[in-house]
């Protein structure tokens, strides 16, 4: 039995935080560098804008995006760790709240009714799978809600199949049109139940940009998705062009016989997220 | 790049091309979802605004912190669809236009072609870019509000693109 007190995980979750506020992920700069060259116009105005960005965002020290997110942590404990100190949640949140106050990030959470700020960014969304072994893998996605707002739940009937998928993949980006910050990266969860499909679709987004699934039917959805989404014309920032979606990356699950949950999480062309393992 | 100071002139406003790349400079206003309400609030009451809508330009923003030795911090634009509900009233009231991002309802273009104003997008996403083309920031209303108070904004060459024009041509793909 390994024994962490939950205030590495907090001192995590601060790293995590505040380093994932100021810097794109790797894959996603790439990606946007890509669709810059492909792009004309206002479409090429805006993702070298959005390149040049993080340039400024590096020399000033400043959030990349102002909206620095609902914290999303998702910890893969090894059943093997027996935890001690404060609980869990309570340890993640303070992580959160000192790296929110910190690093001079926007508080972006409120009561949903009295819509009050709670001043401090929490509390996280946090979800814990308990894997074998002794370590704690720690993921780390601040998710702006301009794209989340257009991410969309379908119950599909199994007869509508394949083709209800890439058209329910579809039909989210469409409707979401240039609101979410095109180009976006779609996380798509297929499968499970009502909730836990929701949840595929945000771990989707923690795969690379442009990485494909082991199984070679779902690789196959991925490609084909993208393709469609591309075909739209929307664009960088909506202003028309050939790269609305940077990639899409699908994750999967049983579900049961009488239905086939999709769920379609939008990410904006702001893709931040860190990962650690303790 | 065109150059434009704010406020813009009325044969200004008219001569600007969905489409046009342009760089902004002058005074202009954050509000965003709850600082409309509250604004709304007040002119259902008969009370003024806390700033006078004459030709004002409306930032669908709310900033990040300012670091310490900075006048704002990250302060890049959010989705504008959300404040369609508000927009056509204070385009009639004479708000002299808005910038936010992505598009805006039929109703918003109508209003902003009667009034022959003008709705400029910023670039998403982009916002350590804003935060610096801030000179000067200071909240007119609802501190409580925090980051979605109404405050103050002096710009110097704030890229946008022009989204809607006075004659109601977007940027937009349909």
């Amino acid at each position: 039995m390994r024994i962490v007190n939950t205030e590495q995980i907090g001192e995590c979750v601060y790293r995590l935080a505040r380093r994932a506020g100021l810097t794109l992920t790797q894959d996603c700069r790439a990606a946007l560098r890509k669709a810059a060259d492909r792009e004309t116009g206002a479409a090429n105005f805006a993702l070298g804008k959005i390149l040049e960005n993080e340039q400024t965002a590096k020399r000033e020290g400043l959030p990349v995006c102002q909206d620095t997110g609902m914290s999303v942590v998702l910890l893969s404990i090894g059943q093997e760790v027996s935890l001690v100190g404060a609980p869990l949640g309570e340890a993640v949140d303070d992580g959160v709240r000192r790296a929110y106050r910190d690093g001079y990030f926007r508080k972006s959470v409120c009561d949903p009714l009295t819509r009050e700020n709670t001043g401090d960014n929490t509390p996280a969304y946090l979800h814990v799978d308990l894997v074998e072994g002794d370590k704690i893998e720690v993921n780390y996605l601040p998710k702006g809600f301009g794209s989340e707002n257009m991410s969309r739940l379908y119950m599909l009937t199994p007869a509508q199949g394949r083709e209800g998928i890439l058209s329910a993949i579809e039909e989210t980006v469409r409707l979401a049109g240039s609101r979410p910050c095109p180009p976006v990266y779609v996380g798509v969860g297929i499968g499970g139940c009502f909730d836990s499909c929701a949840l595929l679709s945000k771990r989707a987004l923690l795969r690379e940009i442009g990485s494909r699934h082991p199984r070679a039917d779902v690789a196959a959805i991925e490609e084909e998705a993208l393709v469609r989404i591309n075909a739209l014309g929307i664009g960088a920032q909506g202003f028309g062009g050939k790269v609305t979606a940077l990639g899409v990356s699908c994750e999967i699950a049983p579900t049961h016989i009488a239905g086939l949950p999709v769920a379609v999480n939008i990410q904006c062309h702001c893709v931040r997220r860190e990962k650690e393992v303790l | 790049m065109k150059e434009l100071n704010l406020p813009l002139g009325e044969e200004e406003a008219r001569g600007l091309s969905a489409g046009e790349c342009v760089l902004l400079s002058g005074t202009i206003y954050t509000a965003r979802d709850c600082a409309h309400r509250r604004m709304f609030e007040l002119l259902d009451r008969g009370e003024p605004l806390p700033f006078d809508p004459n030709g004002a330009i409306i930032y669908y923003a709310g900033p990040c912190p300012a670091p310490a030795g900075k006048v704002c911090g990250s302060c890049g634009p959010t989705t504008s669809a959300r404040m369609n509900v508000f927009a056509p009233r204070l385009l009639d009231l004479g708000l002299g236009g808005m910038i936010g991002k992505g598009e805006m309802s039929e109703e918003t273009r109508a209003a902003i072609v009667r009034n022959g104003k003008v709705y400029f997008a910023a670039i998403g996403g982009a916002g350590a870019l804003y935060g610096t083309a801030i000179k000067e920031m200071e909240c007119v209303a609802f501190p409580e509000l925090l980051s979605e108070a109404i405050y103050r904004l002096r710009v110097e060459r704030f890229p946008a693109v022009v989204a809607i024009d006075a004659a109601g041509n977007t940027v937009y793909f349909r």
